[in-house]
């Protein structure tokens, strides 16, 4: 009963402090609110008249959706970055950062579930994959195991977070015998629901793009340098306009981790470019309409070549300890990186796989304004979820939310 | 089984025990083969519902999930109180919210509230397969003041069917294609349509890259000839592998179906499909009621909604009643030819002994029932 109180006055508390802030503050949360009010606009016309008013069709069958899932799969499976330094090997530098982590973790999570609701054809039967009431086809159905290991994360970051606040929010310190195997849990959790979403694709023989064995690891080291790229940005941000202290070395050790998989993941590149063009094959043909353009169709070349040009240029820069060491220059680098991943593995990866067809007709994909519509809904979502979670976080952890506190204005 | 192994599988591995398949794939599609192998003792014992209800315990005790759960009963019992509350608090609804309403409004949404929350049509017994159809027919009779014949036979024993194309004798005339649109309610708004005949040039060989397959010109063309593709029912079908929620599975005669109902849309099959044998309905799908094929099969052309898969299902409402698909009925020059694996008198199986046939992509270990040969 105690617990249920304190619970409830976290909850108020939280409310109070989310719904007051500054006028800059206020802005943004009116922003998100009204992009996400256009994108469920947009899903209410997809509800209405089928998905035909996306740029989807028969032959590319997954767009604009599947990739924004795929790439927010990855951001939320970087969080562990942050997890395993701080609760396993006891960095102290990581530990103001790791909530933020978790919390980009939870909105990316609920981003991904979203973005796989808005490409279904038949949200209203979603009860039939509630294992126990629907039919699970698991262990043989990839999706199977994505839509259990992509709970099951969120699950975990939800509640290993929550334990933590909730005692801090009590004055209280956390027993590291209660959150240190939940942590030890999370790391295995995050590569695995990478890996699992790798193989989504991966165990298609249908499309030879997808159905090659470095499109895991290459899964892991982008998702290992997007989300902590991300994770940078968020916390600078958070620097300038709250009292959180979060100190330089932090950032700068964040910045390591994030070179390192940016640099493992151009190797990568090289490795699947060398495959696809030293010796092309029949199977060469969509990495050809990616790189190069198929029989006159380029819809994907400027996306890549822009995505790569600032993949190498961000990678350059990372790898430049003076460089990297300037701030102003790391968080430009940071922004550079994330966008390319997000051009990389969102469609460039998943659209090349449809074209050319599985009979080599080639049909291109463009999204329509619906789809966009809902895909900046579903973000704005993202953003405004991480907001709240964020700001009630931040308040705990620089102490200014205790419960007693409440208690004594009482 | 395994007999059937012999003239259709890849048999990359011999030596493997006879349970394998030959792909050596130790997934689903092996599966099927360990259950119709188990179906074919038991049925020499003429007790068909006993095999039936042996084939789904079997098939409970090989899936990991349903063995670790025992969802079967689980979920037979939870969906009838689902559905029981559920009718409770609809009825309670539209009885008090509708006086005016009569009997037919009441009945449909009574209808409708069943049909939601109904189960995945392959765990059915074939009680509640009749009733699902029976429902579904009335429920289009209170829509259209019409009455269409749903059927919900079971696949046969003893029947695998197969599919041969002459490349030789097709001309693409594509009679095939309006036959099958016509006897398998497809959307005539978006022009669905589950064959394609592709045309290609004489002297490259099958080249579908450079082939068209959508031609608008008198045929046949001069200097090409034409090939026809569809579902080729795998015998490993990958598409059935990947669906998170079983909504497509392999019948015991060898046809790949779908349960229109149960499919969430997320066209994962359609992605994993190699022979672009599926089709999504993108918008909602419309025939017009003097078009309607009233004579209908759960499994096959009965009619879809918007969001959900569809394919060829060998014209499983008239297959099943011994009739060629409308396709094979249709072609005009013999190209087409359709009929039962499992026996040795059959067209068929005459095709597959004595002519030099082959399949699509077989390096990717699908093992299709569909051949092609040329005279």
């Amino acid at each position: 009963m105690k617990r249920l109180k304190i619970f409830k006055s976290l909850v108020e508390d939280s409310i109070k402090i989310t719904t007051h802030g500054s006028k800059k503050y206020h802005l943004w949360m009116a922003f998100l609110t009204f992009v996400m009010l256009i994108g469920m606009y947009c899903y209410s016309i997809q509800l209405e008249y089928g998905l035909s008013v996306t740029g989807m069709n028969d032959s590319v069958s997954w767009g604009l959706y599947i990739s924004n899932f795929t790439f927010l799969v990855g951001v939320a499976a970087a969080a562990v970055i942050l997890v395993m330094p701080t609760y396993i090997l006891k960095d102290i530098d990581f530990k103001q950062a790791v909530l933020i982590g978790e919390g980009i973790a939870v909105s990316a999570l609920i981003m991904c579930l979203a973005f796989v609701v808005a490409d279904m054809g038949g949200p209203s039967v979603l009860w039939h994959m509630i294992p126990g009431i629907g039919v699970f086809n698991f262990p043989n159905s990839m999706l199977a195991w994505d839509v259990i290991a992509l709970n099951g994360y969120l699950f975990i970051n939800v509640s290993i977070p929550f334990y933590i606040l909730f005692k801090l929010y009590q004055g209280k310190k956390p027993n590291p015998k209660v959150y240190i195997p939940g942590a030890l849990l999370s790391v295995f959790w995050a590569i695995g629901i990478h890996l699992v979403t790798a193989f989504l694709y991966q165990g298609l023989q249908a499309r030879p793009f997808w159905n090659n064995a470095l499109l895991g690891p290459r899964f892991l080291a982008s998702a290992f340098a997007a989300g902590p790229a991300l994770i940078i940005l968020v916390l600078a941000i958070i620097r300038t306009y709250t009292k959180f202290n979060i100190k330089n070395k932090t950032l700068k050790k964040i910045a390591l981790v994030v070179t390192v998989a940016a640099q493992i993941n151009l190797i990568m590149l090289v490795s699947e470019l060398f495959k696809e063009f030293y010796a092309p094959t029949h199977h060469s043909e969509s990495a050809y309409y990616l790189f190069f353009g198929l029989h006159g169709k380029t819809a994907l070349l400027p996306w890549i070549w822009t995505a790569i040009s600032m993949n190498i240029l961000a990678t350059v820069i990372l790898s430049i300890h003076k460089l990297r060491n300037n701030f102003k220059v790391l968080f430009f680098a940071c922004t550079l990186l994330f966008v390319a991943i997000w051009i990389e593995k969102g469609f460039g990866l998943i659209v090349p796989g449809f074209i050319p067809g599985v009979y080599g007709k080639i049909v291109e994909y463009t999204p329509t304004g619906v789809e966009i519509g809902v895909t900046l809904g579903i973000w704005a979502m993202g953003a405004f979820i991480f907001t709240i979670l964020a700001k009630t976080a931040v308040k705990i952890e620089t102490g200014e939310l205790r419960f007693i506190k409440t208690q004594n204005k009482k | 089984m395994s007999k059937i192994g012999d003239f259709f599988k890849l048999n990359l591995n011999d030596s493997k025990d006879s349970q394998g398949c030959g792909c050596g794939s130790t997934s689903g599609g092996c599966g099927s083969h360990k259950q119709s192998q188990s179906q074919h003792t038991n049925i020499s014992d003429d007790e068909f519902d006993a095999a039936v209800e042996a084939s789904f315990q079997e098939e409970s005790k090989k899936d990991g999930f349903d063995q670790v759960f025992d969802v079967k009963m689980n979920r037979r019992t939870a969906f009838k109180k689902l559905t029981a509350s559920l009718l409770i608090g609809a009825g309670a609804v539209s009885t008090s919210c509708s006086v005016i309403a009569g009997d037919e409004t009441k009945e449909k949404s009574q209808i409708d509230w069943e049909e939601q929350f109904k189960g995945n049509y392959k765990l059915m017994n074939d009680d509640e397969k009749k009733e699902t159809v029976t429902r579904l027919a009335r429920s289009y009779e209170l829509r259209t003041g019409k009455t269409v014949n749903i059927s919900s036979e079971n696949a046969e024993e003893d029947v695998l069917f197969g599919y041969a194309f002459n490349i030789s004798k097709c001309k693409g005339y594509m009679d095939c294609v309006t036959a099958c649109v016509e006897e398998n309610n497809q959307d005539r708004n978006s022009e669905m349509q589950y064959i394609r005949i592709h045309e290609m040039e004489d002297g490259k060989g099958l080249n579908f890259d450079e082939a068209d397959d959508n031609y608008y010109h008198e045929v046949p063309a001069e200097g090409h000839f034409y090939m026809g593709t569809q579902c080729f029912h795998c015998d490993n079908p990958p598409c059935v592998e990947v669906c998170p929620v079983k909504a497509t599975w392999q019948e015991d005669d060898g046809i790949v179906v779908i349960d229109y109902d149960w499919c969430i849309g997320c066209r994962y099959c359609m992605a994993a499909c190699p022979y672009d044998g599926r089709r999504f309905n993108w918008s909602n799908p419309e025939i017009p009621e003097e078009e309607v094929n009233k004579e209908q099969h759960y499994l096959g052309n009965r009619l879809r909604k918007k969001g959900v898969m569809e394919k060829c299902t060998f014209c499983i409402q008239r297959s099943r009643k011994g009739k060629n698909p409308a396709c094979v009925d249709a072609c005009p020059t013999g190209a087409r030819i359709f009929g039962n694996l499992l026996d040795p008198k059959s067209t068929i199986r005459w095709v597959l002994e004595n002519k030099k046939v082959f399949r699509l992509k077989e390096d990717l270990g699908t093992e299709p029932k569909f051949w092609y040969f040329m005279d």
